[in-house]
């Protein structure tokens, strides 16, 4: 394997982080203040890559699609906590995580009667399709590349909301003492819409930008869903930089273990054992990192508390 | 208590007398449903002894099933069809899985232990998507049901059913019987305070492996079972879906009830199969997920105890 090509897939790698981060950002944040598990977490990014593809189709405009398709997930998901999950915050994890699995199905569906079950594609705009050049001398497309830039961008801006702003003190504040903070008459009822509603804005954004790289399909959000679970177990829950420094194993782990174990194994043992055993082994690689770091440290890299 | 043992024999009998029914009204459709239903059930009261009793909130139980209908596929595929063989080692790898899984598991609790269970099976239905020589992300059909020597022919339909009714009422049975040991009270104390077990001299560690690793052996006999039942094996008997499914059969019944995953596995398979049949108007019966969405929503908001707790009180 040429240099080049290993930098190639850190790149995806890279950018298959990011995307999760927005993800993990959204859901760690959910749950750090509200102590509440949303398993329809990725339903939110699904509805953000479907309005955004309608949007877009509709206005004729990328920017467009992508502004509607970030508001669209916005109001969705403030509108999902105010009728459904706002009755759960007192209940167990078991009761949030089979409501949510409820509104899963609910929203799977809903998308297959609007937009029908078979995979739609999104493609990259003009402006964002062409490559841009490595120092190692091979191109990179542009709107991976893109990818990276804004993932690194919103995570760059969370650590500033969260730990210089108000509302970030709020937040912050809510997450220690949920009572204090409103017995100091803060509206926190609004502040969990708010801080939930930007959660699945974050989760929209993600789906926006997977949607010209991945198939646009009913259940896609289950998918990542999953593997931002790893990344927030890894990491930490509740605790941002642990979901930014899981997302970014993860992306990078996976990325590099789908592209490489199935020659590196052909090589080593032997090129029937890399094809029966390298694609497996891909794909469960992550599970088998985040078992090896919950040995370790039953409570991932950065606990949020204690 | 009388009124429960009145209920349970009026639920069975009603069970007994389906076949003949079903047979003199030419509905053989109904006796498959029952059969797939109280399959089910014995993964829903698998988990149960877990879920219910050890608070362990595993959001991978069809890992297990899965295990249990791969193991019967892969023998039969070799040409091993004896049920004898078959079932034996269906259970003993789904308790070896279950041993594994649950040693890293049960170290972590609350929410990551939901995700990393999750995980897990997540992990084995990716294995199983890329068995290619199995079938691989389509399956691979079952070529023969398990054979047990002349003494029971699972191709009849009301024999197998027979068996599905009596394994379902042993497993209910058996779990009832290890809550209510020396071993389940250990169970169900340290599922409502840990602290408290320890201190009197109970690692509650042992105990909840030991319950994790017998739900998922009787969640492997279900996959035994399901595996003979659709003559068809798929990964998806592992996704995520299904073990949510299992999960809510539990819920919905009523958890830590000796009824509770029988009548959660009734009512929710049932409401899927009216919805699913649902042709005025027809869109329903197309779409019957997004109904069955919100309703397991609500149910989930106000129906707080369950089936079982209209009838009683849950048990711990």
């Amino acid at each position: 394997m040429s240099f080049a090509l290993l930098f190639e897939q850190l790149l995806n790698g890279l950018q298959f982080g990011v995307t999760l981060f927005l993800m993990a950002a959204g859901l760690t944040l959910v749950f750090g203040i509200m102590n509440f598990i949303n398993l329809a977490h990725g339903s939110l990014y699904m509805v953000g890559a479907y309005l955004a593809l309608a949007a877009a189709q509709w206005t004729g405009s990328y920017i467009a699609g992508v502004a509607l398709g970030l508001a669209g997930t916005l109001v969705v998901g403030m509108i999902v906590e105010v009728v459904a999950l706002r009755a759960l915050y007192d209940r167990d994890h078991l009761d949030q995580v089979l409501a949510t699995f409820g509104l899963i199905l609910f929203f799977n569906e809903l998308v297959a009667i609007l937009w029908g079950r078979a995979a739609l594609f999104a493609s990259v705009p003009p402006f964002l399709s062409g490559h841009i050049d490595l120092f190692t001398g091979s191109s990179y497309p542009l709107y991976r590349a893109v990818i990276i830039g804004v993932g690194l961008v919103v995570a760059l801006l969370l650590w500033y909301l969260v730990t210089r702003t108000r509302v970030g003190m709020l937040i912050r504040a809510g997450a220690t003492n949920r009572t204090m903070v409103a017995a100091l008459g803060v509206n926190i009822r609004l502040l969990y819409t708010f801080v939930f509603g930007f959660g699945a804005a974050l989760a929209g954004l993600a789906g926006v930008m997977a949607g010209p790289i991945y198939n646009v399909q009913p259940g896609m959000g289950e998918l990542i869903l999953i593997q931002v679970f790893v990344v927030i177990v890894i990491g930490g829950i509740g605790s941002i930089r642990g979901a930014l420094v899981g997302s970014i194993i993860v992306g990078v782990v996976d990325t590099i273990g789908r592209a490489f174990l199935k020659p590196l194994l052909s090589t080593m043992i032997s090129p029937t054992a890399g094809e029966a055993a390298g694609p497996a082994l891909a794909s469960i690689l992550i599970y088998l990192l985040m078992a090896a770091v919950l040995t370790f440290r039953p409570q991932g890299l950065f606990p949020a508390r204690g | 208590m009388r009124s429960r043992i009145v209920l349970w024999i009026a639920f069975v009998g009603l069970l007994l007398a389906l076949p003949p029914l079903v047979v003199a009204l030419g509905q053989p459709f109904y006796l498959d449903l029952a059969r797939r239903i109280m399959i089910l059930a014995i993964a829903a009261v698998s988990l149960n002894l877990i879920l219910g009793y050890g608070g362990l909130v595993s959001f991978g139980h069809a890992a297990y099933l899965g295990i249990g209908a791969y193991t019967v596929g892969i023998m039969g595929f070799y040409g091993i069809t004896s049920g004898w063989l078959q079932w034996p080692v269906a259970i003993g790898a789904s308790a070896l899985v279950a041993l594994a899984i649950g040693a890293v598991s049960i170290r972590t609790s609350g929410i990551y232990f939901i995700m990393i269970t999750l995980a897990f099976t997540q992990m084995l239905y990716y294995l199983g998507i890329s068995l290619e020589e199995y079938g691989g992300d389509d399956g691979m059909r079952l070529k023969a049901k398990s054979q047990f020597s002349g003494l029971i022919d699972l191709r009849d339909p009301v024999e197998f059913y027979y068996l599905a009714l009596v394994l379902m009422l042993i497993s209910v049975f058996l779990v009832y019987r290890i809550v209510n040991s020396r071993f389940g009270m250990a169970l169900r104390a340290a599922k409502s305070n840990d602290a408290r077990t320890r201190a009197i001299g109970f690692s509650p560690y042992p105990y909840r492996l030991a319950a994790f690793v017998i739900a998922g052996a009787m969640c492997g006999l279900a996959g035994a079972l399901y595996a003979n039942h659709t003559n068809y094996i798929t990964p998806g008997l592992m996704s995520w879906q299904q073990s949510g499914d299992i999960m809510f059969m539990v819920i919905l019944g009523g958890m830590a009830t000796t009824s509770g995953p029988v009548l959660g596995t009734f009512a929710l398979l049932v409401v899927e199969e009216i919805l699913k049949a649902w042709t005025y108007p027809r869109f329903i019966a197309d779409h019957w997920q997004v109904v069955l969405g919100p309703l397991l929503v609500l149910s989930v908001i106000f129906f707080r105890r369950g089936l079982a707790g209209m009838f009683y009180k849950p048990d711990a």
